[in-house]
């Protein structure tokens, strides 16, 4: 019965007899605007006062918002089918883009990351966060879900090799957000618990040749530091305790707006970036956070409804899995600004002020959007 | 199953995606419940502690160093000031690599040994974020060459504060002393918030002892730094109080006077005014610059000056201990009278050598040596005092006997402490068979009786005691206390007043008129000094032995090494009829008292007059 019934709108002639919004036609999901659009007031808002009262940062984000809101609504006017068709070609174009870096690529602070095409710079392992899931979920669509061991295999490598050069940048933070991105994909897919088990297990048992082989002294130190940062109070512990102290500071109702004394007296570091969440908690206090929260609690339910309602495997493996990245970007840059998580280069998704991140992240929600609107695609 | 066909059931896979979903909302709901409760743990359980901790980081208390008093010498100029000083400081919690750091400053400023010792022991005991100075005086240049470094040298600081500086450097080193840079047996002992702030400390004389009164009181401010410890407002301020200015006794003429007459020769000159107590000079030469000490003197410069010969950091004025020799026979006269075993008119005869019954060693005159015979057949006080013959003190010493003897000369001062405000005044010796008992377990033997009367054997005093007691003598018994403090902050203050000496005036007189003679006599052992004198002067020569000479020998001063010539002494007030200036003089190895009695006159002329004669 299927796709016959599926084709029958489930609120009956009132839905069909509807003629399409301005939403509609331009595939756009307005409950996911609305949040968006909310969330970035709420981020301006407090990147104000984190950026020192600088009018030109708001400014200047302001103008990523603005070219990245425009490139989630030209992804959402693509149908998937074309995604799919683009996929295995951008992972290629990616991988070999990513191996382009290690060989000429342009460092910044010991690392890097960046490729430099005609005086414009670029970060392809950002691009990589969209790329990768959607390869895995390209690869895995046509198949027998749940994957046999064989595509689950493949599927592995899909996620590895990329994971594994963007690692050797280092940059631990993004490897890690492609890797899930990637693997987010093998688990919607319905692989058995008893891989899922597995991994974690395998993941638990090689933490320590990890630790001895793999990680850098720079990330043990992260690793340590979270652990106990009274121990480096005034090297790597001095971001901990500096941030803690802004958040606990902030109490229920916070300091109010640009009067939070850690950020504005510098003893917050990267107080508009990474750390942006310290100066929202000191100045809007546990409210602000509660509403941070829920603004994002309620994005993530869109996500995963926008997946639930999918029509095919493609789209709802990558609906689930750019909603599940992006919790990873709210959980690992919380958690590690008050302490419970090593500090990795994760921006707190949105709101940190940078514009690589939004674009990738609003390219993300286009995809989002072009899922959220395939049903009606394939119903007119 | 016997045969699996290969399809896709799309409905199949949207039911396990719908179970993962749910599930992955639910690792979800845990994931961000458990941020949740950390920010809850921070902002409502741990409130508090991050509050205060937030306000510690914002609010930093700041100590604000009084300013330390001046001092000023009588005619109000001034001897100590402060002057505005670049300090080159370091902030250890702001700087990278600190042993990095200090190796780059010491390519830009000349950083001493002493600089680092001082700065690594200040570094233990200071606060977190406490600039602790490195450096001190910078020069324009060097400022010039740290501000073009600044910027990648970061936790060095440079900013002013007043330091002690001496006009007069050498002039007043034993008068004054000097501020030196808190050490940290002395951090143990001052008042540790009281000197927050402050780096220096009196570490000798009178910047040692009134260190209450010049230091003043720290005041403090609240301010409101960012993370570089910059500044931004001044939350609260509580000034500081300023230390007192005092103005001393000294006068810089007299001093001046002194300092040039001594030149460079070893020795100290002490004045004092009978009528107030007031010391009018206090010179010990050789001095030094005080100003070394303030920044910290470098190991170069002390070790030149402990070790030199001629002990320049020796305060002879009131650390040195002479014998007073001859300059003790007023004293001695006084206590002949007093005691009523002599009168003006008693009269000892004169041989040139005096013997104790039953015992055949001759205790010589020493005009012996000169005349080949004695001062006169019979000598009276007014003589034996103008002409110091040895032999009628040898015989009064005899009869009085060293223990009475003892009681009548320690009201003069001779043997205690003068209490005089400065540090480490000695007090000399003034025997008695006690004293010897006590300190040598012996018993007094009656030779050394004469020696003590003529300021020999066991007698020691300091310049500062001799000044004292011809103050004493000067005033007929009037005593106080010497005080080198005239004024605290304008407000007079009065030498403290012991019991006068209770004596008859006849024999001041008949004491003074040997003094007079002493310098306006036709015999007077400083007949000399009465050349072309506008006022009359009282003195007193004397001259101290060295080495021990043996019986017969005889003193050939040009055979004798310079350090073990005799040194020169002279005691003297003015005006005769009514004193306003007692002087006590010495001269080491100045072969004779010749050596110190011109040096009274430049004194003396230079207080009455105006001028050195």
């Amino acid at each position: 019965m299927g796709d016959y019934v599926r084709q029958m709108p489930h609120h009956g002639s009132a839905d069909l007899a509807r003629r399409p919004g301005l939403a509609d036609r331009f595939h756009i999901d307005l409950p996911l605007l609305l949040l968006l659009m909310a969330l970035t007031a709420y981020g301006l808002i407090v990147l104000y006062s984190a950026s020192g009262q600088s009018m030109g940062a708001v400014i200047r984000q302001a103008r990523y918002f603005v070219v990245a809101y425009g490139i989630m609504i030209l992804g959402a006017q693509l149908s998937l089918q074309r995604y799919m068709r683009w996929a295995p070609w951008l992972y290629l174009v990616g991988v070999a883009t990513l191996v382009a870096v290690m060989v000429a690529g342009v460092g910044a602070k010991g690392a890097q990351r960046w490729l430099a095409i005609g005086g414009f710079r670029f970060q392809p392992s950002e691009i990589m966060k969209l790329v990768v899931p959607m390869a895995v979920a390209w690869y895995l669509a046509d198949r027998i879900l749940p994957p046999s061991l064989k595509y689950v295999m493949v599927s592995l490598v899909l996620v590895g090799r990329p994971s594994a050069l963007i690692l050797q940048q280092p940059d631990l933070g993004t490897a890690l957000l492609i890797a899930a991105s990637g693997l987010f994909v093998l688990y919607l897919s319905g692989i058995g618990w008893s891989y899922i088990v597995g991994a974690i297990v395998v993941a638990a048992l090689s933490a320590w040749p990890a630790w001895l082989f793999v990680l850098k002294d720079y990330q043990k130190q992260r690793i340590l530091t979270m652990l106990d940062p009274e121990s480096d109070k005034l090297g790597a512990g001095w971001n901990i305790i500096q941030s803690k102290t802004a958040i606990g500071s902030g109490g229920w109702d916070g300091k109010g707006w640009l009067n939070g004394t850690q950020s504005h007296l510098d003893f917050l570091p990267e107080s508009h970036t990474d750390f942006i969440i310290a100066v929202l908690a000191e100045e809007f206090g546990l409210r602000g956070i509660l509403l941070l929260l829920a603004l994002y609690a309620l994005i993530l339910l869109r996500g995963f409804w926008i997946g639930m309602r999918a029509q095919t495997s493609f789209g709802r493996m990558m609906a689930g899995s750019l909603t599940l990245t992006f919790f990873v970007y709210i959980f690992v840059n919380m958690g590690m600004v008050a302490g419970l998580l090593p500090v990795v280069g994760v921006p707190l998704p949105l709101v940190s002020a940078g514009g690589t991140s939004i674009v990738t992240l609003m390219a993300g929600f286009g995809i989002l959007m072009a899922v959220s609107t395939e049903k009606r695609m394939v119903a007119h | 199953m016997p045969q699996h066909i290969a399809l896709k059931d799309p409905h199949r896979e949207s039911r396990i995606y719908s179970a993962r979903t749910v599930a992955a909302v639910l690792a979800v709901a845990c994931a961000l419940g458990a941020v949740l409760a950390r920010y809850y743990s921070l902002q409502i359980t741990e409130y508090e502690t991050y509050r205060t901790q937030s306000e510690r980081n914002r609010v930093q208390l700041q100590p604000l160093p009084p300013k330390r008093g001046l001092i000023f010498d009588r005619n109000g100029i001034l001897l100590a000031d402060n002057t505005p000083s670049f300090i080159l400081s370091v902030v250890k919690e702001r700087v990278g690599d600190l042993d990095a750091t200090l190796a780059e400053l010491q390519t830009l400023v000349p950083i001493s040994e002493s600089d680092l010792e001082k700065f690594h022991e200040k570094l233990q005991r200071r606060r977190p974020y406490e600039a602790v100075p490195l450096h001190f005086r910078l020069t324009e240049e060097e400022r010039a060459r740290l501000a073009v470094n600044l910027y990648r040298l970061p936790g060095v600081v440079v900013d002013a504060q007043l330091l002690r500086h001496y006009p007069h450097g050498e002039l007043f080193s034993h008068a004054l002393g000097y501020v030196g840079r808190i050490n940290e047996r002395e951090a143990f002992e001052l008042d540790e918030s009281d000197y927050r702030g402050t780096f220096h400390v009196g570490k000798v004389g009178v910047e040692k002892y009134y260190e209450d009164m010049l230091h003043g009181d720290v005041g403090y401010q609240n301010v409101e730094t960012n993370a570089h410890g910059r500044v931004l407002r001044v939350l609260e301020r509580h000034d500081p109080n300023p230390g007192a200015d005092l103005t001393l006794h000294l006068d810089i003429r007299i001093q001046q006077a002194a300092f040039d007459a001594l030149g460079d020769r070893r020795g100290a000159v002490v004045a004092i005014d009978p009528r107030t107590g007031g010391v009018l000079a206090l010179v010990s030469t050789p001095g030094f610059d005080t100003n070394l000490f303030v920044n910290g003197i470098s190991t170069a410069d002390y070790s030149a000056l402990r070790d030199s010969l001629d002990v320049p950091l020796f305060n002879r004025a009131i650390q040195g201990q002479y014998p007073p020799g001859s300059t003790v026979k007023p004293f001695m006269g006084m206590a002949g009278l007093e005691s009523g075993l002599v009168t003006p008119e008693t009269t000892v005869p004169d041989p040139g050598w005096y013997r104790l019954p039953g015992d055949s060693r001759r205790y010589r005159d020493w005009i012996l040596r000169i005349r080949g015979t004695g001062h006169a057949p019979k000598v009276d006080l007014n003589m034996a005092i103008a002409e110091s013959c040895d032999i009628y003190f040898y015989d009064l010493a005899r009869r009085l006997t060293i223990d009475r003897m003892h009681d009548f000369l320690l009201p003069f001062g001779l043997g205690v402490r003068t209490g005089i405000d400065t540090t480490n005044e000695r007090r000399g010796v003034l025997p008695s068979t006690r004293w010897k008992r006590e300190a040598m377990a012996q018993a007094w033997y009656p030779g050394e009786t004469l020696s003590a009367g003529i300021g020999q054997g066991y007698m020691l005093a300091t310049p500062m005691q001799l000044a004292v007691a011809t103050s004493v003598m000067a005033s007929k018994g009037l005593r106080h206390t010497p005080r080198l403090l005239q004024a605290i902050d304008g407000q007079p203050v009065e030498a403290p007043l012991l019991e006068p000496i209770a004596a008859s005036e006849m024999n001041w007189q008949a004491v003074h008129e040997g003094m007079l003679e002493v310098v306006h006599g036709r015999r007077g052992t400083a007949k000399g000094l009465a050349k072309d004198i506008q006022y009359r002067m009282a003195g007193k020569t004397g001259t101290a032995q060295v080495i021990g000479i043996a019986q017969n020998a005889v003193y050939n001063e040009d055979e004798v090494a310079e350090r073990h010539r005799h040194h020169g002494l002279f005691i003297a007030f003015a005006p005769y009829e009514s004193p306003t200036i007692a002087v006590a003089i010495i001269v080491e190895n100045g072969g004779g008292s010749s050596a110190a009695s011109p040096i009274a006159r430049k004194v003396i002329d230079t207080w009455l007059l105006g001028e050195a004669s």
